[in-house]
């Protein structure tokens, strides 16, 4: 069909008054040459399925140097990065950038991937296991850029991070592309990483074990986002969903801890009606919020609401009333997936919305106190969660940042000592929260206030707590575990830390032991 | 104290050290440290529990998953005090 010919009728190059014509050239012929970001593979389709996820790697249009997104919702249990990552390289298909929203355990196969070329780059909120052991010892060339929840979602919708294709496991969507967190037999709960990959992604490819009937609506990411729909016969273990950080706190330390963070976050007076709160993944944090709720039953106190990271706790608070609503960006174990689905006061949020610092605002600055947990903490109360004091990366960045400077009040728990190693340091081995950020730390033996704030130093003495000074914490963990020799680090630079806007805090060099 | 025969005392768990303790001409120890900064830490406060019990001449192997000192100090003190064939340790000589 002619240009000039859309639709049979003669039109005019342009118009005055109106401007260039684009003439009509067949109901899909735009979608298909558009050539903007957004590819759209399989508009106008009623059916979206693939056979195959071999099929849809043919289909997305993936080649060689492109970049692949992933999100983590299944965290322990995800099978899907694992899948697709073979099915790419079955496909001779090299030098990838991969962006999942962050990588656990499981993904150790992604070692060989590195190898032999087909991964190039890795962007992720955090690394563990044997590939985190990996990339410490200099596995690829380019450096891991490790980012933030909120740092990822704006990254991504500045195009710093620009995914190809999005390929997203979902417990549940019908074949137009209609998914959600909440049903089928993988239920992880919210998608809140996801949904940011299915707007900005250029091709986003479904991967289900649960095929609903059209319309599986309310949708969290919605049909007209999503090129293919792949079946496939599982995309998560439930069993993995829960495992990990958000084991159930029993620790006796890990009490003592939570519950001496409770009474300081009360004693700074921001336990009252309409309150606000968020609790990390962690023994200690997770075990605050028992602690919480019986001071807020008590007290007859309820908060407004609760953000992130929610866990079975919090989903207890909503039903028992003593919550007002979730804002949930990432569901910890199935309790919560299922209060989502539940719980019409339980809102998935995505990432943008949950901690985006670029954007028109997000929840976490409207957060009043925020518990997180830590593997080091230094004397300026930088706070590292992503390298071991071994120097090898073992964690995740996560929201720490995001949610550390938005709240009115940063609290950081951690055990002073872990086996041998000191959790209070003269310098944390990689920073990813600034000290700036944080306000206050508590361990096992005694908490210690930012100088920067001697409001709260001043409102925890008036309630009766002994605040000491963060020196005085290193040296008592000093005196229990000795100073270990220093680690022996490369020239290399195997990951660069960034902060939530973009902005480059810290780097992980090589180890060499 | 005259090491007589192979004592062990320990576990491998997580804050624990698993000790040996053999008849041998001269005194020998291997230190296995999961974390090897600790090493030279680890291998201090063997040998100050080893002079300690005056033991002189063993085989000793430490292998410590993050151990603390007096972790490491009782381990490598109940196995001498096996490999020795005593029943009770001589509080009075310990300091």
């Amino acid at each position: 069909m002619k240009a000039k010919d859309g639709g049979g009728r003669t039109l005019p190059e342009t118009i005055a008054g109106f401007g260039k014509v684009a003439a009509f050239a067949g109901a899909w012929a735009s979608a298909a040459n558009r050539g903007a970001p957004r590819k759209l593979l399989s508009a106008g389709r009623p059916s979206k399925l693939l056979g195959s996820i071999d099929e849809a790697i043919r289909r997305s249009g993936l080649e060689s140097g492109m970049t692949v997104s992933f999100h983590h919702h299944f965290r322990e249990g995800d099978l899907v990065v694992n899948l697709v990552m073979d099915a790419i390289a079955r496909a001779g298909i090299r030098d990838l950038t991969i962006a999942p929203s962050s990588l656990t355990n499981v993904h150790a196969p992604l070692v060989e991937h590195c190898r032999r070329g087909v991964i190039k780059r890795i962007y992720t909120s955090g690394l563990r296991g044997e590939l985190a052991e990996q990339v410490s010892r200099g596995l690829l060339e380019a450096p891991v850029v490790i980012h933030s929840h909120g740092g990822r979602s704006r990254a991504i919708r500045e195009g710093t991070i620009r995914p190809d294709v999005a390929f997203l496991g979902v417990p549940s969507c019908d074949r137009a592309g209609n998914a959600r967190g909440w049903s089928g037999e993988s239920a992880c709960g919210s998608l809140g990483y996801a949904m940011v990959d299915a707007r900005h992604a250029c091709s986003v490819v479904l991967l289900t074990d649960f095929l609903e009937d059209y319309p599986a609506i309310p949708a969290s990411i919605g049909q007209e986002l999503v090129d293919w729909v792949v079946q496939v016969d599982r995309v998560g273990d439930p069993a993995g969903i829960s495992k990990g950080a958000t084991r159930l706190p029993k620790d006796p330390r890990e009490l003592l801890i939570a519950r001496r963070a409770v009474q300081a976050i009360d004693a700074a007076g921001v336990i009252r009606d309409g309150f606000s709160f968020q609790t990390g993944s962690g023994g200690s944090s997770l075990a605050a919020v028992r602690f919480l709720r019986e001071l807020m039953l008590e007290r007859g106190v309820k908060a407004s609401f609760a953000l992130g990271g929610i866990t079975s706790q919090t989903a207890r608070m909503l039903e028992e009333g003593l919550v007002g609503a979730l804002l949930d960006v990432q569901s910890f174990d199935s309790d919560a997936a299922r209060s989502l689905a539940a719980n019409s006061r339980h809102y998935e949020i995505d990432a943008t919305c949950y901690a985006d610092p670029h954007a028109a605002g997000c929840a976490v600055d409207q957060l009043d106190v925020v518990v997180l947990s830590a593997l080091e903490i230094d004397m300026a109360f930088n706070v590292n969660v992503i390298t071991g004091s071994d120097g090898v990366i073992r964690g995740a960045s996560g929201g720490h940042s995001d949610t550390a400077a938005g709240s009115g009040l940063a609290v950081v728990v951690a055990p002073l000592v872990r086996g041998r190693t000191a959790s209070v340091v003269d310098r944390v081995e990689t920073i990813v929260t600034p000290g700036e950020s944080v306000d206050l730390v508590v361990t096992d033996y005694g908490l210690a206030v930012n100088p920067r704030r001697a409001d709260l130093a001043a409102a925890l003495r008036k309630g009766g707590l002994e605040v000491l000074e963060i020196g005085e914490l290193r040296e008592i963990a000093e005196r229990i575990t000795g100073v270990p020799e220093p680690v022996e680090h490369g020239n290399r630079i195997v990951g660069v830390v960034e902060y939530r806007d973009g902005t480059v805090i810290d780097l992980i060099r090589d180890v060499r032991a | 104290m005259e090491i007589i025969k192979t004592g062990v005392a320990g576990t491998l768990e997580s804050c624990d050290a698993s000790v040996s303790v053999e008849e041998h001409g001269l005194l020998e120890l291997v230190i296995e440290s999961a974390d090897s900064r600790f090493a030279p830490r680890v291998r201090e406060a063997a040998l100050a529990a080893l002079a300690e019990l005056g033991v002189r001449a063993a085989r000793v192997t430490v292998r410590e998953k993050s151990a603390l000192d007096c972790t490491i100090r009782a381990r490598v003190m109940t196995a001498c005090l096996r490999a020795a064939g005593l029943e009770k340790a001589p509080w009075e000589a310990l300091k």
